[in-house]
């Protein structure tokens, strides 16, 4: 059975303050697909992440990982399929050591402390952070931060990843790594991200929202290089695509 | 408190991580032993002073043998005096009774007491400095919940404790801007409100999306943690000689036998 | 108003460390029941909010200087009595800790005087009685500053009752509850008026992230625990008393026993302390070593460091060789140090 497969069908939410964030968002994402979700600030990307796992109760419609429709029961299960990473590593990175922080999640998990032990090690021997096993987050560079973040989700061992603005605050060789890491995982994988530079080298499809709905859905390439879509809805159009003619 | 002592802080933990015998002690049995310490010191009459000098051989022990800098400590203790130093200032005040007189100088009972409890001050906080700086606050946590300390209380210890420095630097941004503006005087009253009353909601936010955080990785209102500390023989041996020498010392004035063997040899 | 270790005897801080870990084991139990799994991470955050909070200064208008804020009550504000008791707790410790404010032995002291008083005193029964659930408004203003008064001199109160009860400063006790009470009176209003002018902002701002307004039936739910708090209180201070009366043949009221010859002094009230001071200041000599020495050689026939035969010198050579050892001690004592460094350095610093 696989829980890769992800789909939201007419999902809507308004916040208690009266802001409706979500109003009837749907879409279907298969196996291994990777892709990244864009628009601008307050356009409901990351309410709509916080569906994914459960988060936040659905108020109208409905969120589906594999077979399941994530509800307030099957939330734990959701959130053991779904990874994902937030936005501020500092948010993410709560525990005292890194390693600990890996740990965290496994152990929710009930799993024995040798398994654990394996898990933690190679969650941080894949992104390349072994050396920092005890050290206490807060003295981390932005870049080990976010590598480390990635790794506390990866000792999950999630069928789908997704993430909030991964590239943020990062320097150009950190955002190189964090690229190169990215392309090298086979996971499903949700990226929200105004880093459009990121969604061309990672993502083969383009969800685009703007004021809580999905107002195109596609292609990487013939999306974000269609000018007129990416300016209606506060976007442009990537560097690296100027010389792709859109259709 | 200035944001520079935050760069303390982080100090303190990077030299908890030095390799030296110190640090890598159990951090129970450095607890165990520092509080057995800072217990027999105080548990002097008041007017002692010579038969507590033995007993700075421990957190000098610690300091040299952990590479701590000793300036450090220093400077750390000088800055915690004052709340001592304006209590055990009345002491020769009010106590002027003659002790001793040595040469043309008397020295009265409050004189004697107020050098014993700032040599205590000394100490103590020698020693409590000493540890958390060859232990860091991660294991120190570990150890008291080890030691039967209520988990609640450490989980939000640590959690204290790493949003210290993320707080703490929203809140030097905050302050340095306000400087700017107001050309370094004080913020006037509402001002302060407005600003603390930004940093708290800042921080109530931050609290959410940590939580996020946690019940995205499975959280159920239960910390889970993977500790694996060896109870070695060293540390036994630790304990136990420390403890020791602590009785010994707090026994026997065995700073006025050293005296009394020089002063017999002389004469 | 950190006590620090130097003015704490072991018995006052013994009997406030149990004191404390009582109420933390209390208030942990309650937290833990109360369901609500986001106030982990709300405590601690909170709890960092409190120190970066007490490093910004306001000016205090007319008077040139400035204050900041303590913290004890808006925690109770934000969290309650129980969940915020536990932040003041940790709060203490890592002030302790890192910054040597407060000591270690004194750390019991501290989180009672700091932690019990704004969180079971002040803040249910003063504040909430006053401000009926209100938010900005006079009546809030009013509550935070009368709670915040009364809870920093009920803290300031203790902090006298444990140092005279410690018996190492001379301050009398009258001369010292004169001294405090007045400066806290300042602390306390500073204080209360910060409390409300940072609530009032979040009540405008972003009334969601304050509680709602107490029903009836939660005021009445925390009066037990704060009667439980103050049962504890008054076994806590009987404690000190008795333990004191009990410990001190090892203590200073031993010593002025032998000296003056006067064993009926041996059992003081904490309450009279001063004037046993006084009397010790007019009988004591020079800390005795000789009679230590006697009681060395009769208690264990042990090889002390010196010959006993050395030990009951005239009362004057004692002195001298107090002195005279005392800081031959502390020369070993750096000397240890250096080679101890010296040795440590030597080492390869390996990996750990």
């Amino acid at each position: 059975m696989s829980h890769h497969l992800v789909e939201v069908r007419d999902l809507s939410f308004a916040y208690p303050d009266g802001t409706e964030a979500l109003k009837g968002v749907s879409f279907r994402i298969g196996h291994g697909g990777s892709v990244a979700l864009i628009g601008g600030n307050g356009a409901g990307k990351s309410t709509l992440l916080l569906h994914l796992n459960g988060y936040l109760a659905t108020m109208r419609g409905e969120v589906r990982i594999g077979e399941t429709i994530v509800t307030r029961e099957t939330a734990a299960l959701a959130r053991r399929a779904v990874g994902v990473v937030f936005q501020d590593p500092d948010d993410q990175l709560f525990m005292p050591t890194v390693a600990e922080d890996v740990a965290f999640g496994p152990l929710n998990a009930g799993l024995p402390p040798a398994q654990v032990e394996t898990l933690v090690a190679a969650a941080l021997e894949r992104v390349g952070m072994t050396h920092l096993r005890e050290r206490p987050p807060y003295r981390l560079s932005a870049g080990e931060k976010r590598a480390v973040a990635i790794a506390t989700v990866l000792a999950m061992s999630p069928d789908i990843l997704v993430m909030d603005e991964p590239s943020s605050n990062l320097d150009p060789r950190a955002r190189r790594r964090l690229i190169g890491l990215l392309q090298s995982f086979e996971h499903t994988k949700i990226i929200a991200t105004h880093d459009l530079e990121l969604v061309v080298e990672v993502c083969r499809e383009v969800l685009v929202m703007d004021a809580g709905q999905i107002v195109a859905q596609g292609p990487t390439v013939e999306l974000l290089s269609d000018e007129k879509l990416m300016l209606a809805h506060g976007l442009e159009r990537p560097h690296s695509l100027r010389h792709v003619q859109p259709h | 408190m200035k944001f520079a002592d935050w760069t303390g802080i982080g100090r303190m933990d990077e030299m908890a991580r030095l390799a030296s015998p110190v640090q890598r002690l159990d951090a129970r049995g450095k607890a165990v032993v520092t509080l057995a310490f800072i217990v027999a010191v105080m548990s002097f009459p008041r007017h002692e002073v010579s038969a507590l000098t033995p007993f700075l051989l421990y957190p000098i022990a610690l300091i040299s043998l952990g590479r701590i800098p000793l300036w450090f400590i220093v400077k750390k203790t000088i800055v915690a005096a004052p709340f001592a130093l304006a209590i055990a200032i009345f002491n020769p005040i009010i106590d002027r009774a003659p002790l001793a007189s040595v040469g043309p100088l008397v020295v009265t009972g409050g004189w004697v007491s107020f050098a014993s409890i700032m040599f205590r001050f000394v100490l103590t906080v020698g020693a409590a400095l000493a540890l958390v700086a060859c232990t860091g606050m991660n294991r120190l946590g570990a150890a008291m919940e080890q030691l039967g300390i209520p988990r609640a209380f450490v989980v939000q210890l640590l959690f204290l404790y790493r949003y210290l420095f993320v707080i703490s630097d929203h809140a030097g941004k905050m302050t340095r801007s306000a400087e700017l503006r107001s050309g370094g005087r004080p913020l006037g009253f509402r001002l302060y409100g407005s600003m603390i009353g930004h940093l708290l909601l800042r921080s109530m936010a931050r609290a959410e999306r940590v939580h996020r955080a946690m019940v995205a990785r499975g959280f159920d209102g239960r910390i889970r943690v993977l500790r694996q500390t060896r109870f070695q023989w060293r540390d036994a041996l630790f304990i136990c000689g420390c403890l020791a020498l602590f009785a010994a010392a707090r026994v026997w004035n065995l700073a006025a036998g050293l005296g009394q063997l020089l002063a017999g040899g002389a004469s | 108003m950190h006590m620090a270790d130097a003015l704490v005897s072991p018995a006052v801080g013994g009997t406030l460390w149990a004191v404390a870990g009582g109420l933390i084991a209390f208030c942990g139990r309650k937290v833990r029941r109360s369901l609500r799994d986001n106030l982990v991470p709300l405590m601690g955050v909170l709890g960092a909010f409190i120190f970066a909070a007490q490093m910004i200064n306001f000016s205090i208008p007319g008077t040139g200087s400035s204050g900041h804020l303590g913290g004890g009550l808006i925690l109770s504000v934000l969290l309650g009595p129980y969940a915020a008791f536990l932040v003041i707790a940790s709060v203490l410790t890592v002030q302790a800790l890192f910054f040597a404010d407060g000591g270690l032995l004194a750390l019991g002291c501290n989180i009672f005087n700091l932690g019990f008083f704004p969180a079971f005193i002040a803040y249910p029964l003063l504040y909430r009685t006053i401000a009926k659930g209100q938010y900005g408004t006079p009546r809030a203003w009013v509550a935070a500053t009368v709670a915040a008064v009364v809870g920093l001199q009920l803290g300031a109160f203790s902090v006298v009752l444990e140092t005279t009860a410690s018996g190492i400063s001379e301050l009398p006790f009258a001369t010292f509850v004169l001294m405090m009470l007045p400066i806290h009176l300042a602390i306390g209003v500073v204080e209360g008026l910060a409390t409300a002018a940072v609530v009032s902002f979040v009540a405008q701002a972003r009334p969601e992230a304050l509680p709602a307004a107490p029903a009836p039936a939660g005021a009445a739910a925390t009066l037990r625990p704060v009667l439980i708090g103050l049962a504890i209180a008054a076994v806590a201070v009987g404690g000190v008393a008795s333990w004191f009366a009990a410990t001190h043949p090892d203590g200073l009221e031993w010593a002025m026993a032998k000296v003056s010859g006067k064993e009926e002094l041996a059992a003081p009230a904490a309450g009279i302390h001063q004037s046993l001071a006084s009397l010790q200041a007019k009988t004591a000599l020079l800390p005795d070593y000789g009679f230590k020495g006697a009681e060395a050689e009769s208690a264990a026939a042990a090889p002390a460091a010196a010959e006993p035969k050395a030990w009951p010198a005239v009362s004057a050579g004692k002195s001298v060789a107090g002195i005279v050892g005392g800081v031959m001690t502390l020369a070993l004592a750096c000397l240890a140090g250096l080679a101890l460094k010296a040795h440590s350095q030597r080492r390869p610093s390996g990996n750990n």
